[in-house]
């Protein structure tokens, strides 16, 4: 029970720190890649911390419980994943993190916040058949919904799940809110919808969503990691390489429509995932 | 100073605002964050939301029609912010100063914490005017901690 308590302040105030590095060093990297010389690593707690000591001007009252439930569902998730529970119910719990998201943006009169969510929408209904699909995937392996179950598999999961890594992989693009599929809050430099679904958040809510989105990361590359789960560090290395992947995909390409990404996430991603369930069954 | 106070020295985002300029400013304001200049090297990011952003760089003089929007969008940016007048137009309202629709420089609608000249500056120039002014947002975070203050000992009287 103490171990429980301790691992879980520990993921709390490591998440954060963790995952704000290698925000930095993606935005470093990013810079290199563009012939940069690029910020600071430090630069994304520059500026969560400068966007805290801004003025506050939410546009109604609500909008900050949203941001709240945002974050303290991503915690919740981030707990879930490090105390070793239920896998299919931290699906479920990210979700709610990312509902409450789309709640803020809708909360708002902004039409272009507006649109973020509803392309926001759009992104969680392209890559959640991907999650559940996995979660099941697991189970037909290890028998349990558990994350303790994935430990206690002998053999690292991808022997058994390799397609299902790759759908994975696939939609680590969208829940990062790369290119070519990060319509929902674009980039900085394209403005279209000024800043999609973040455009009413200011100063410290701004900051909470930044935070989120750290432990997001986390999470996520947690996920990744269990695939290769024996031993540990093995799993960690793949996840950062695919988080170096991502990097560069996000710097090669260009973005596309929402409906080319529905269809190549559920043909691409939910598709090969379901052959690879397909293929369990078939081999048992 | 305080880890706020030098996080917002470090990362200041800036919009953007065209105020009836030529685009000759706006191309040097752009080529600053090019490769070659690199202004993300200081934190310094282009946002197109004024909710998000710290300094203001305003190119051009300004006219009735236009003071109206760069006020709208002066008043969406929460404090502490800074404005950036670039450009002779931006200063003074330059060569167009004395036409009968123009209002003048941009002082004349929003206050300005930094003038760079130039027809059209520099991007080196802009980069150094925007590195001048930085230092004035710990003077800016104060008064708005003073200004708050005020406003909550009213609220407290009501």
């Amino acid at each position: 029970m103490i171990d429980n308590i301790i691992i879980s302040i520990i993921a709390i105030v490591g998440a954060p720190i963790i995952g704000g590095l290698l925000f930095g060093i993606d935005r470093r990297i990013t810079a290199r890649l563009q012939n940069r010389f690029g910020p600071p690593i430090l630069q994304p707690f520059y500026d969560v911390f400068k966007l805290f000591g801004k003025e506050s001007i939410a546009v109604n009252q609500t909008q900050m419980l949203y941001v709240l439930a945002h974050l303290f569902f991503a915690i919740a998730a981030l707990l879930m994943l490090v105390l070793k529970q239920d896998l299919l119910m931290l699906m479920f719990i990210l979700a709610f993190s990312q509902i409450a998201l789309i709640m803020g943006a809708m909360s708002v009169r902004s039409p272009y916040s507006k649109i973020g969510a509803q392309r926001e929408i759009m992104q969680m209904l392209a890559y959640e058949p991907v999650l559940i699909l996995m979660a099941f995937g697991v189970y037909k392996i290890t028998g349990s919904f558990m994350i303790q179950g994935v430990l206690d598999y002998p053999t690292p999961l991808l022997y058994s799940l390799p397609l299902i890594f790759f759908a994975f992989v696939f939609i680590l693009t969208i829940k990062l809110r790369k290119s070519p599929f990060d319509f929902s809050t674009s980039h900085h430099g394209h403005q279209e919808l000024i800043k999609g679904i973040t455009t009413e958040f200011s100063g410290t809510q701004l900051a909470l969503l930044e935070l989120t989105d750290w432990y997001d990361l986390i999470i996520l590359l947690g996920l990744l990691t269990l695939f290769f789960a024996q031993p540990l560090w093995v799993g960690i290395l793949i996840a950062l390489a695919c988080y170096l992947l991502e990097m560069v995909i996000d710097n090669i390409s260009a973005r596309v429509t929402w409906p080319l990404m529905v269809k190549a996430t559920w043909v691409i991603g939910a598709g090969t995932a379901l052959v690879n369930i397909i293929w369990l069954y078939v081999r048992a | 100073m305080g880890i706020i106070n030098t996080s917002r020295t470090k990362s200041p985002w800036i919009i953007h605002v065209n105020c009836t300029a030529c685009n000759g400013c706006d191309i040097e304001v752009v080529a600053a964050l090019t490769p070659l200049f690199d202004v993300e090297r200081f934190g310094i990011v282009n946002v197109g939301n004024p909710k998000h952003a710290d300094v203001m760089v305003v190119t051009g003089s300004v006219n009735p029609k236009t003071a109206r929007v760069l006020k709208n969008i002066y008043d969406q940016m929460p404090e502490p912010k800074l404005v950036l007048a670039i450009g002779a137009c931006g200063g003074t309202g330059g060569i167009f100063a004395e036409c009968y629709n123009v209002l003048g420089g941009v002082d004349k609608v929003i206050p300005v914490d930094a003038y760079v000249p130039g027809c059209p500056p520099r991007p080196e120039a802009i980069i150094d005017g925007a590195v001048a002014a930085l230092g004035l947002f710990e003077a800016k975070a104060k008064a708005m901690k003073e200004k708050n203050a005020v406003k909550a000992a009213e609220t407290a009287k009501v």
